[in-house]
């Protein structure tokens, strides 16, 4: 079975560690927030000038003053703090942030990622997403495998325009978790109950596939 | 004798000077921390073929996109523009000139502007669209792209509380791209909810200092929330 939102979201909380400063995308990334493991301290970088990021208010909390990045109502955690925009992208391309997860419509072997337009289709805007891509390590991408037409989006060469240019080395689709490195896929691990031949069908890239390859597990 | 006193009596006074054709910079991000009445103001003066630097261009009804109907921008420099379906429409059919640019490189253009640097290199776009016809440079094994600063006829500026001096603070994420606007106008004017008097900010807490600022008013706001989201609590 491929992936729920809700369980790439899970899959991704896997991947936090204690005292990371975290920016998650508009989208399915939003929803790793609900999967921190209590056991653990991670802080929420919101580039529109908030790190320490909260949950979303009480009818009562709410206050004009404070969104996320989505425009989205929102709360201060404990140790909050508050900066403008131009400090906020020197966290960002600084590399101070730790991780950094954010969707797209197509990555490519060699680590592309277009995510901001379709042209002639859809022309909304990168906002922080090549800031985001260019500055930090640690990113993961977060998308679906396929196209609803069952068009693969992990390319030999991305199709749509560059949001960023050789900056990614993890993909996590609703079938598998990936890796990019030395003009390749890497299948690290795959959805439960989803073969193999059904990823390779459905990777467009070369992907090189491990004798083993674990399941996800949650 | 005004001496470093910033208040104006009206909006109208606020805006003189603003002609055709000129560049605005204004602060705010979506509908949070935007000048809405001194963009209210520009919408009354009906002045035209303007060139707006903005994260974002508001909504059909609601911050810069009142100034789309009547055709006032001419030119919009932002870094999101979608959920509004009237600057689409102009920016398909061509009638609006729309400049993508990445968020931190815009407030990074806004802010090397204020600060006497005309230009400076970024890791952000380098490879991508945005990076087409501008000059790469490799230093130290990474390619980075020369982006300008862009410096304001006007800067348009919402913060919480001045004195008169013009010394400001920002309230929480409302504060986002105001300070480095309010640095990058040749004439930057600040609308604010309170006005104290000098002495009463403590220097300590002033996220920008008066010498910015060039003109102050007290404005009421409308504050609109873009997306209201709440959590159920039983």
């Amino acid at each position: 079975m491929a992936l729920s939102r809700e369980q790439l979201a899970q899959r991704v909380a896997q991947e936090l560690q204690d005292g990371y400063y975290v920016n998650l995308g508009i989208g399915i990334p939003t929803l790793v927030a609900n999967y921190i493991p209590q056991d653990m301290e991670v802080m929420l970088q919101s580039e529109n000038g908030l790190l320490g990021m909260g949950q979303f208010p009480t009818e009562e909390e709410i206050d004009a003053d404070l969104i996320n990045a989505g425009k989205q109502t929102v709360t201060m955690a404990t140790g909050a703090s508050i900066f403008d925009s131009a400090e906020s992208f020197a966290m960002i391309r600084g590399g101070h942030v730790d991780l950094t997860v954010l969707g797209a419509f197509e990555v490519d072997v060699q680590g592309n990622i277009a995510s901001y337009m379709i042209p002639g289709k859809l022309i909304k805007g990168m906002g922080g997403a090549m800031d985001l891509v260019a500055g930090a390590d640690n990113i993961i991408v977060t998308m679906t495998h396929a196209s609803k037409h069952g068009d693969s989006k992990l390319l030999t060469k991305c199709s749509l325009p560059l949001t960023g240019k050789g900056c990614i080395k993890k993909v996590l689709t609703d079938l598998a978790f990936i890796e990019i490195k030395g003009n390749k896929f890497h299948l690290l691990e795959r959805a439960p109950g989803v073969s193999i031949e059904e990823i390779i069908k459905l990777t467009n890239g070369e992907l090189v596939v491990p004798q083993h390859v674990p399941e996800m597990h949650f | 004798m005004a001496g470093f006193n910033k208040v104006v009596a009206s909006y109208e006074a606020a805006m003189a000077g603003l002609e055709d054709n000129m560049t605005v910079i204004a602060g705010g991000f979506g509908l949070c921390g935007i000048p809405e009445n001194l963009i209210k103001e520009i919408k009354k003066k009906g002045t035209q073929g303007l060139t707006i630097v903005s994260n974002n261009c508001g909504t059909t009804t609601h911050g810069l996109g009142i100034l789309l109907p009547e055709k006032q921008i001419k030119k919009m420099i932002a870094s999101y523009v979608g959920e509004n379906d009237e600057f689409e429409r102009q920016m398909m059919s061509g009638e609006l000139e729309v400049e993508l640019t990445p968020q931190g490189t815009l407030a990074e253009k806004m802010r090397a502007a204020g600060a006497g640097i005309p230009a400076f290199f970024t890791a952000t776009g380098v490879g991508t669209p945005i990076a087409e016809g501008k000059e790469i440079r490799n230093i130290n094994g990474r390619e980075y792209v020369l982006e300008h600063s862009i410096k304001g006829d006007f800067a348009i500026v919402k913060a919480w509380k001045a004195d008169t001096f013009g010394n400001l603070v920002f309230r929480k994420t409302a504060r986002n791209f105001n300070p480095m606007a309010a640095t990058a106008g040749n004439i930057t004017v600040v609308e604010v909810e309170e006005i104290v008097e000098p002495g009463q900010l403590d220097p300590d807490e002033i996220h920008t200092p008066g010498i910015y600022v060039d003109r102050l008013i007290k404005g009421s706001f409308e504050k609109t929330i873009e997306q209201r989201t709440v959590r159920f609590t039983f």
